[in-house]
């Protein structure tokens, strides 16, 4: 290990080409599944478990050189830095998929209705289809009627009315959800007060909370395939609805990752303290980012749904 | 380790210096020149006349759609990162990148990503051959199957961008040496901090588009199908909120390297330090919300067009500022002309005339006539070829000998850029008049009207192919030997860069330099 300065400098290291041939065997063996190959799933396989070994490698080589003390204050604002816009371009991940319904329920949906200067698509291409959302009637089955290939979904996910609230799951998310982050926020202050054991409690019970969304998550996607005929290809709706509580959804189990691996540093390995907790703060970061991208997909696709 | 860098090829496969990773990255990029610049040939070739000889239609296409996508991909925006590897520690006075091991992650996705993107030339069905901007419902429903491996190909580049942009943002935030303020930095760092953030928040989106494309394409989504709902149009909108501000990716370290350049051969400070900032941040925030000035004729509300129309003239603003900047730089300077300074001056008159056709291609009702014509290639090389490339030209020039202690072959060195100078200029203002009289752009067979002018584009090509060759043995000649450059190598440059030892050492800036 070789210190430059003030700055430490990390020794030559396997990690970085290592990675780069894992996430790229994963990504050629998903493409190769994709297109009906059958060595696909076990390049996916392999690709992804060296990923993940190389993951697991570099954040220990990472947390041991803090636990040994060669991270300067100024390393510690680099990697505090690279987690902030690391962040920012998740925010902008998901603004593309917002801005895709967004665009189909303000322009592309009332086109196809035959609204406007572009209403003449309706006429010419998908005449009897009606403007509304969510998409129960797609264009494809006005015209096509039962030889339609993109049905749409049988019943959507939409706020139905003020009665049913608490009966709503997405309601009971949304509370599990913003719990948690407080739940998680609890976590931080219990540490900055030295209070092991409120750290340990707080951070546990927001692991748990994380997973009971999930399951609530599960139980959702379950009724929408088994009894609302609300599916992936379901037209627009289902594509828009299930793109975009799918990418949460995977960024809340990437989370509830992050967070569980924390909680078990901290059980197990008693790491963090109270000025020198980056690894927790960068995770707790991330959930209440996932957290805020709840809140929109709360109001947009179900609330306004 | 801490003296010097490691024998043998391990030194390559697991640095973590940032000259070694420059240096990567600028190889790579120019490996990817040369492929892209095989693939723009094959183009040239088969229009060389009317008629088809050399290939067919179908291979015509994937050569336009790779020819694109390993330009912009695989050679401008690598080089750039190259530049910006090696520059931005010396130039702000840091020891290394803020992260030095994600720095080598960076670089080395992108090996990968291009073999498999290259690879689908070979696969059955052959290489993508939507172009490079891959609209749908061309790139889903009537895609060939290696799509697939296009799309992942992005997905991990834009991984790869996107950790190059944070460690440029971290290292320039939290790396400058003590006194080196924000508006003491130098003008490359700068543009590539604007650049930067560009990155960070475009390649998300471009990650989004194609996975949207993945869905529709294996799992029966509408995104882009108007029978489910969807609209075709909407690949278009997100494709181009990407792609907008990634064409000012593509320019604004250009503007950086040609800032730093001009006032080094005029030998008088930069005009307007402040007015260039400004203006780049400008013309960066005015590129979020310009995207659809490339889709006036698919179809939008008359308001839309409008706007669109009024914003994209706006950028004129802001680039007027920095072409005058450059001129009045040089006005009354002493001015000489080193191969560096000539592929300047020529960025500073060749990429103006590039900004006048875009100002003629935003006028919303004239683009109606532009429109996926010829004019539309000869405008976004004309920015693209001597803006990128010539910049990254004069950049390896201007800073070669620092890197290697040696300097170029002068005479070479303008020969190369007289044939550059002559073969892009050939080549590519025929496209204007070929493109006003009417000629499509992706067409393997043209019109009998338009083949004096393609012949002479066609040769044009091949000079300005031929050109980098010549590059390529300067710059391993200069590599290999030569005379010993000096430390300041011109004549007073300003910029830390110029006290360090030529070749600069493997570790630079181990004890922070104080600025004044």
């Amino acid at each position: 290990m070789s210190s430059e300065g003030s700055y430490y400098v990390p020794e030559q290291s396997k990690l970085p080409i290592v990675a780069s041939l894992g996430l790229f065997l994963t990504v050629f063996g998903a493409a190769n599944w994709l297109n009906g190959d059958s060595k696909g799933p076990t390049i996916l396989f392999c690709g992804g478990l060296l990923f993940a070994f190389v993951l697991w490698q570099w954040f220990s080589a990472v947390i041991t050189e803090n636990i040994n003390g060669m991270n300067s204050p100024q390393l510690k604002r680099s990697y505090v830095w690279g987690m902030g816009w690391f962040i920012f371009s998740e925010v902008m991940f998901f603004a593309a998929f917002f801005g895709a319904l967004f665009y189909v329920r303000t322009f592309a949906i009332p086109w196809l209705g035959g609204e406007g200067d572009k209403g003449i698509t309706n006429e010419i291409l998908w005449n009897g289809f009606q403007s509304e959302w969510p998409v129960m009637t797609t264009p494809d089955m006005a015209v096509n009627g039962d030889a339609a290939k993109v049905s749409g979904p049988g019943q959507s996910m939409s706020f139905a009315n003020v009665d049913s609230l608490w009966s709503w799951l997405p309601f009971w998310n949304t509370v599990v959800l913003m719990t948690s982050s407080v739940t998680v926020h609890f976590a931080h202050t219990a540490l900055k007060n030295d209070n092991r054991k409120g750290f340990n409690l707080w951070l546990g019970l927001t692991v748990a909370l994380g997973i009971f969304f999930l399951i609530l998550q599960a139980e959702e996607y379950y009724e929408a395939y088994a009894h609302m005929g609300l599916t992936l290809d379901s037209g627009i709706y289902g594509t828009t609805f299930f793109m975009l509580t799918g990418f949460h959804g995977a960024h809340v189990t990437l989370g509830t990752f992050m967070l569980l691996v924390m909680f078990l540093r901290s059980l197990l390995k008693g790491h963090f303290k109270h000025d020198d907790c980056f690894g927790f703060e960068s995770a707790s970061w991330y959930w209440h980012f996932v957290d805020v991208v709840w809140v929109g997909l709360f109001i947009f696709v179900y609330i306004l749904g | 380790m801490a003296h010097g860098p490691a024998k043998g090829i391990t030194r390559w496969l697991f640095t973590t210096n940032h000259k070694d990773i420059g240096t990567m990255y600028l190889w790579f990029s120019f490996a990817m020149f040369l492929l892209g610049g095989v693939f723009a040939l094959v183009i040239r070739a088969e229009l060389f006349e009317p008629g088809l000889q050399l290939v067919e239609p179908a291979f015509f296409n994937q050569m336009t759609t790779m020819h694109g996508l390993v330009m912009v991909f695989g050679a401008v925006m690598p080089a750039f990162v190259g530049l910006a590897n090696w520059m931005i520690p010396m130039m702000i006075g840091a020891p290394d990148m803020a992260l030095p091991r994600m720095n080598n992650w960076s670089f080395w996705i992108l090996p990968f990503a291009f073999a498999m993107l290259a690879s689908t030339l070979l696969m059955e069905g052959g290489a993508p051959n939507f172009g490079w901007t891959f609209y749908a419902p061309l790139s889903t429903t009537y895609a060939p199957p290696s799509v697939t491996f296009f799309i992942f190909a992005i997905h991990i580049m834009g991984a790869s961008s996107i950790m190059g942009a944070i460690n440029i943002i971290a290292t320039i935030l939290n790396m400058r040496a003590p006194g080196m303020t924000l508006m003491k930095m130098p003008l490359f760092v700068w543009t590539w901090l604007i650049t930067a953030y560009l990155l960070i928040a475009v390649m998300p989106v471009l990650a989004g588009v194609v996975t949207m494309m993945l869905m529709d394409i294996h799992f029966n989504t509408s995104f882009f199908d108007a029978a489910g709902g969807g609209d075709p149009v909407l690949f278009q909108h997100v494709f181009w909120f990407f792609g907008h501000p990634e064409v000012y990716i593509m320019i604004l370290p250009a503007f950086g390297v040609v800032s730093q350049i001009i006032p080094t051969f005029a030998r008088k400070p930069l005009f307007g330090y402040a007015s260039m900032v400004y203006a780049t941040s400008s013309i960066a925030f005015l590129s979020f919300i310009v995207w659809a000035h490339h889709m006036f004729t698919v179809g939008m509300p008359v308001a839309g067009e409008l706007f669109f129309m009024y914003a994209t003239m706006l950028i004129a603003v802001p680039t007027g500022v920095k072409v005058f900047n450059w001129i009045t730089t040089m006005f009354r300077g002493s001015m000489t002309f080193e191969t560096p300074m000539l592929f300047s001056v020529a960025f500073v008159i060749l990429f103006t005339i590039g900004g006048f056709s875009g100002l003629m291609l935003a006028i919303a009702p004239a683009d109606f006539q532009y429109h996926d014509t010829y004019f539309v290639v000869a405008h976004f090389h004309y920015v693209l070829v001597p803006g990128a490339i010539f910049s990254i030209t004069a950049a390896v020039y201007y800073w070669l000998p620092k890197w290697c202690g040696n300097m170029y072959n002068e005479t070479m060195g303008k020969t190369h850029f007289w044939m550059a100078f002559l073969g892009l200029n050939l080549t590519f203002f025929p496209m204007h008049f070929v493109g006003l009289a009417g000629m499509p752009r992706r067409i393997p067979d043209y019109a009998l009207q338009f083949a004096d002018f393609n012949m002479i584009a066609s040769m044009g090509a091949f000079l300005f192919g031929a050109a980098q060759i010549l590059f390529l043995f300067n710059v391993i000649a200069t590599i290999r030997g030569g005379k010993k450059a000096t430390d300041e190598v011109w004549e007073n440059p300003e910029g830390l860069e110029w006290t360090v030892p030529s070749p600069a050492p493997y570790h630079t800036f181990s004890v922070p330099p104080e600025v004044k």
